[in-house]
């Protein structure tokens, strides 16, 4: 039943990864591509666990952990360029 | 057997709700309403998919915890950048319908000039 | 002299929580060496935390706490269907002025985050005085509603634990 459950996954979270992928490569405005780009990294993150899950090795969250904190950090940069131009005053 | 059906719940509702995140990325059309979905869909999207992974490691016999972090971690960072990105439509005026004005003279902080001369911003 | 040696408790707290979940496993070795990063830190960077939060009821803490997961839940299920099942069209998206009355800036982040991950609503921007906050609320009738809703349920209790 997992092995339905994880194919189920992956399967939508590739789906959600193509509809974010979309918006970078569609979005109206800047901003748009910043939300993509951020949707594009909880999905990978997400996509990461259910790998880890699957194949029973540990050492992926450590991977999901480093993404995470980088997506926010780089979002949250992307933004702060649109708000001024510049990111470390 | 009981782990295993709540494996499977909690995997299968991870991804549903990472799928609707995304979807409402792309069917939304108004700007500021497209940041609605996915800061909050995709977020427990994961965070029910790291549940999932707890639970994994508990049945097979080695505890393991450390899922907690990314997920506390995620939690604590959606809405902040979500706050930014949300100052950014505002400042750049890609928003459907500018936002109230206030009756005391105070503006917004992100629409006022004075203010961004200022380096540091306490509000995010 | 505690105070001097321990500025922060929670923070100290939250570093050992943090360094013991890293680690992944339960076992006094770990324990007593997260306990060390965890008053060494802070001591050696206490000249960039020069004053510390109040929490005057911290104990009202785990009352929030689990009001805000359920609530994030009911959030995620209300909105889901929302933006599924709803035509463009007919959402009713507006913008909320909220009048702040706590004033302390951890508990007005409290309350940005606390508003952004719960039903249908993203905080956007605080006044310049600090005074209002900007919620934009994803499809709405009655925009008083949700404003009261937010002072009744989460200000409230976020005024208690912090003033």
């Amino acid at each position: 039943m997992i092995q339905i459950a994880l194919v189920f996954a992956y399967v939508c979270i590739g789906l959600s990864l193509i509809l974010a992928m979309w918006r970078l490569w569609k979005g109206p405005n800047v901003i748009d591509r910043v939300l993509a780009l951020d949707t594009l990294v909880v999905n990978g993150i997400g996509m990461i666990v259910v790998f880890g899950i699957s194949t029973g090795v540990e050492t992926y969250f450590e991977s999901a952990l480093i993404i995470a904190m980088l997506g926010f950090v780089s979002t949250v940069a992307y933004a702060r360029f649109v708000l001024r131009g510049n990111i470390i005053e | 057997m009981i782990w295993d059906i709540l494996i499977a719940v909690a995997l299968v509702i991870g991804a549903v709700f990472t799928l609707v995140g995304s979807y409402g990325l792309v069917k939304i059309d108004r700007p500021m309403s497209r940041l609605h979905a996915p800061t909050k869909a995709s977020t427990l999207g994961v965070g029910s998919l790291l549940l999932a992974s707890i639970l994994d490691a508990y049945s097979s016999g080695d505890g393991s915890l450390h899922e907690i972090l990314v997920m506390a971690f995620l939690f604590v960072t959606a809405p902040i950048s979500a706050h930014f990105m949300a100052k950014a439509h505002i400042h750049r005026g890609t928003v459907a319908a500018a936002p109230p004005t206030l009756e005391s003279g105070e503006t917004w902080a992100c629409l006022d000039k004075d203010r961004e001369e200022q380096p540091a911003d306490t509000s995010a | 002299m505690i105070q001097r040696l321990v500025p922060h408790p929670f923070l100290t707290a939250l570093l050992t929580a943090v360094w013991m979940l890293l680690e992944n496993t339960l076992s006094w070795g770990v324990f007593v060496f997260a306990l060390i990063l965890g008053l060494v830190i802070p001591f050696l960077t206490r000249m960039w935390w020069p004053n510390r939060p109040k929490l005057s009821r911290p104990f009202k803490v785990p009352e929030y706490l689990v009001i805000l997961i359920w609530d994030i839940i009911v959030a995620n299920v209300s909105v889901a269907i929302t933006v599924v099942f709803k035509r463009n069209a007919d959402m009713k998206p507006a913008w909320i002025a909220i009048p702040l009355d706590i004033r302390s800036p951890e508990a007005i982040t409290c309350l940005a985050s606390t508003i952004t991950l719960t039903p249908g609503t993203v905080s956007a921007d605080v006044s310049s005085e600090g005074a209002y906050l900007l919620v934009h609320c994803l499809d709405t009738d009655d925009a008083d509603a949700v404003r009261d809703e937010i002072k009744s349920r989460y200000e409230r209790r976020l005024k208690e634990i912090f003033e």
